[in-house]
């Protein structure tokens, strides 16, 4: 494998860990619907790129597919739930934002170092795009945890998803029904958590996620 | 292997030398336990609670010493947990039972879970569970320390090793009489051959100091043992005591046997197991025949309370006959079978100097010292037990109204009464029974006693020791005949003036006699302060005042404050924290699962 395609290859990985890293910072809403965009368009380019020098035709649906449905018909829907729940001007408080920025620093860290001595005997594409895959999933947990809104933890999930394809496709040999699967459940995970959102809306007049807390009796 | 359990698993079972003499012991319990219970049982207020545990427990039991792999063992060894515990539950609703009953779950429980790990460390990786495969692996030093300590959790909880004893004084005695006899004379016994089984025949070639830490333990557990049912009134929690200390005069012939072994002296090792093996047998025998007489004073007066008993003798002599002889042979009296093993494990004890460790050298004789307080203060208590329950004066009107239990129920004492004897008498023959057993574990047996003058017997040279239990057993009977007829001839027919003042019965009320309580008091006043942080409060009342002045004694087990308090407090400390744990929020959750994630790639990471 020549050099040039492995660059190319980290460069789509670790460009996934920067958008990341944009999605944690972001605290407008319709700024974080458009960095998940991005984070979807950088995935679908990685797993091109990945068909491309595995000459595996297979991953370019995959690629298609995540371009699809989670660069363009999620992000649509997220926005015009954003704009129908009247969220779409607010800034959400994230706490913080230094002290996030350094723990998902911290984590990156973390995974490159559990990952690497691990996978020694991999292939070194494989390699470091699980260090990486690590990394998004774990930046996506952090999201889940530090957002207190429900659209945001959503997104972060959906980030989750997105590393794991990641991490998927650096291995040769992933077939093509599993990526489907993957990609139709993330799609009907959406249209569930739509529901909810909205389900929540009307009984609480908020999504913020408080308020559930709050409904059930108890402090957070 | 037969096809019996799991499907393509199997149950291993196999009758060895070591489980057909804990299978006479089960079932000579067992038999004489249900010929008892035929009488006993009618007093049953609800047999439907105790009839269908009762063959399920002496089943388990069984099935315990002749399983052969781990699976099977476990299995059973928690049967018979889980069918006592019904039976402990069969009166649940008299005070104190429930919680009894939760302290053996507690307990059993634990210990199942200990022997559980146990196994599974002695099987290894390979996952061999037949007990073929386990005794072929020869497990390293730490694995087998593990092991040993482990097992010492497992079967001493259910055999009650200090610390380890606390529910059984509670659980023994809430059983219907019949089964408790069968919890502290079987069951505990079941305990040792679950211990015997795993340490001495699986775990291979032992280390010096397990014998130092078992003998050490079992010493403990005697003095302990014996102490608190000193200080018991209560009959049956007494004798429950009194199991405790057996079990640890068990466990020192058992340690002393592993000590020798490892130091490559086969004929002490096997003295010191056939001295363990030999009580395991006796107090098998008395322990049953002593709750037999417990059950029957239970139901002729409704009272466990020895302070509420007295004079039974005259209204019950055959079963104070029986429990007179039961009392004797616990008390390790010549010529009953008591006497022979603790006198053969004080042989093995003799032998300790020439180990050669010099732990060894000063330890064996301190517990040898243990061992003979603890005899003597078990004899003491006995007295106390017979002496307040069945002598002297009845004390309340129930005593005064009991009536001689029925036949079944003395059958059963009277066979058990026999065997005490016999064994006493002959032990050369149980000794020689034992043989196969020694050789088969210790590698080696005693020499033979058959064919030895006058039955005697002689552990190591006749040169070093020897006991005959007949000519001792001739003697004692032909001293006491002779003594009572000189007495009776001469001493009874001198002429005799009574006291003017009556003294010594000064009052006719029967509460003026001794008690249990004054009997125990001066071993209280020695031992009460260190080991039960014993409290005495003397309420007289004032100057003209007539009511009654009142003695006070609180008494502490000092272990339960120590152990078992802190324990209960962490546990409850983290259940309280686990519950706030159940009730998190989503986030909380997440950033728990997060956490965990987090740590656990951290310690991957400083791992390689």
């Amino acid at each position: 494998m020549d050099r040039f395609a492995l660059d190319v290859a980290h460069l789509f990985a670790g460009g996934l860990v920067l958008v990341s890293f944009m999605l944690l910072y972001q605290d407008r809403m319709t700024g974080l619907v458009n960095n998940f965009a991005l984070h979807a368009l950088v995935v679908s380019l990685s797993v091109a790129w990945q068909a491309h020098i595995q000459h595996a035709p297979h991953l370019y649906i995959t690629a298609a597919i995540a371009l699809a449905v989670k660069a363009v018909v999620i992000p649509l829907a997220l926005h015009r739930i954003i704009v129908q729940l009247g969220i779409h001007r607010t800034i959400e408080q994230v706490v913080g934002i230094g002290q996030t920025m350094l723990a998902g620093i911290g984590l990156v860290a973390l995974s490159i170092m559990v990952m690497l001595p691990i996978t020694a005997a991999a292939g070194t594409l494989a390699r470091e795009d699980l260090a990486f895959a690590l990394s998004v999933v774990l930046l996506g947990l952090l999201m889940m945890i530090s957002r207190r809104n429900a659209v945001s933890q959503v997104i972060g999930f959906m980030s989750i998803e997105n590393g794991l394809i990641l991490a998927a496709t650096g291995a040769k040999g992933m077939p093509l029904v599993v990526e489907i699967s993957v990609a139709f459940s993330i799609l009907i995970a959406l249209i569930v958590i739509g529901v909810f959102l909205f389900r929540i809306r009307e009984r609480f007049e908020t999504v913020d996620v408080q308020a559930l807390h709050e409904h059930r009796g108890e402090q957070p | 292997m037969l096809p019996v359990g799991l499907p393509w698993v199997g149950a291993h079972l196999r009758l060895d030398a070591l489980a057909a003499f804990f299978l006479v012991v089960v079932n000579l319990g067992g038999a004489t336990a249900s010929l008892y219970g035929l009488g006993y049982g009618r007093h049953e207020e609800a047999p439907g609670r105790v009839l269908p545990f009762f063959p399920a427990f002496l089943a388990g039991m069984n099935l315990v010493v002749l399983a052969d792999d781990a699976f099977t063992f476990l299995f059973a060894w928690e049967f018979m947990s889980l069918s006592s515990w019904a039976l402990v539950m069969a009166h649940h609703r008299r005070p104190g039972n429930a919680a009894a009953g939760y302290l053996y779950l507690l307990m059993a429980s634990f210990g199942t879970l200990a022997l559980l790990l146990a196994f599974g460390l002695l099987a290894g990786a390979a996952g061999g569970y037949a007990f073929e495969g386990i005794r072929s692996a020869m497990p390293s030093t730490g694995i087998a320390g593990a092991v040993l300590a482990l097992a010492l959790i497992g079967a001493g909880s259910k055999a009650g090793i200090v610390p380890l004893h606390v529910w059984l004084p509670l659980a023994h005695p809430a059983a219907p009489s019949h089964v408790s006899a069968l919890m502290s004379g079987v069951m505990t016994k079941v305990a040792v051959y679950g211990f015997v089984r795993i340490v001495f025949d699986l775990l291979g070639t032992p280390a010096w100091w397990w014998g130092a830490l078992i003998a050490l333990m079992g010493g403990v557990t005697a003095i302990m043992g014996v102490l608190h049912a000193l200080m018991e009134h209560d009959l049956k929690r007494l004798l429950a005591y009194h199991t405790v200390e057996n079990i640890g005069i068990i466990f020192i012939g058992l340690g002393l046997s592993l000590a020798f072994q490892a130091n490559a002296m086969p004929a002490a090792a096997a003295l010191a197991l056939t001295a363990a093996l030999f009580h395991v047998f006796n107090h098998c025998v008395f322990k049953s025949l002593l709750f037999f007489g417990a059950g029957a004073v239970l139901t002729a007066t409704g009272e466990r309370d020895m302070e509420h008993l007295g004079g039974l003798i005259h209204r019950m002599p055959l079963t104070a006959f029986a429990f007179l002889i039961g009392s004797a042979a616990i008390s390790a009296l010549p010529p009953f079978n008591g006497f022979v093993s603790e006198w053969l494990t004080f042989q093995a004890i003799l032998l300790s100097p020439a180990l050669p460790q010099w732990l060894l050298k000063f330890l064996v004789p301190a517990i040898g010292a243990l061992l003979a307080l603890s005899a003597a203060l078990a004899a003491a208590c006995f007295v106390k037990a017979f002496g307040i329950t069945f002598l002297g004066r009845a004390r309340t009107q129930v005593a005064r109204d009991a009536v001689e239990t029925d036949a079944r129920s003395l059958a059963a004492m009277f066979v058990l009464v026999a065997l005490c004897l016999v064994a006493g008498v002959l032990p050369g023959y149980f000794i020689d029974a034992l043989a196969p057993v020694t050789r088969a574990l210790a590698g080696a047996r005693l020499p033979s006693q058959e064919g030895l003058q006058w039955l005697t017997i002689v552990p190591i040279a006749e040169s070093r020791s020897s006991y005959n239990g007949l000519l001792l057993f001739a003697f004692i009977a032909l001293a006491a005949g002779l003594g009572a007829e000189v007495i009776h001839r001469w001493a009874s027919n001198a002429t005799r003036r009574s006291a003017p003042w009556d003294c010594g019965f000064p009052d006719p009320s029967p509460v003026t006699q001794y008690t249990a309580g004054s009997f125990s008091q001066p071993i209280r006043k020695v031992f009460g302060t260190v080991v039960f942080r014993a409290r005495e409060e003397v309420d007289v009342p004032a100057p003209g005042d007539s009511r009654a002045a009142q003695l006070r004694v609180r008494l502490r087990d000092v272990l339960w404050d120590v152990l078992y308090v802190p324990i209960g407090a962490v546990v409850t400390f983290a259940a309280g924290w686990l519950n706030k744990v159940q009730f998190m929020t989503i986030r909380g959750y997440l950033t728990l699962v997060f956490g965990a994630l987090v740590l656990l790639l951290t310690v991957l990471a400083a791992w390689q």
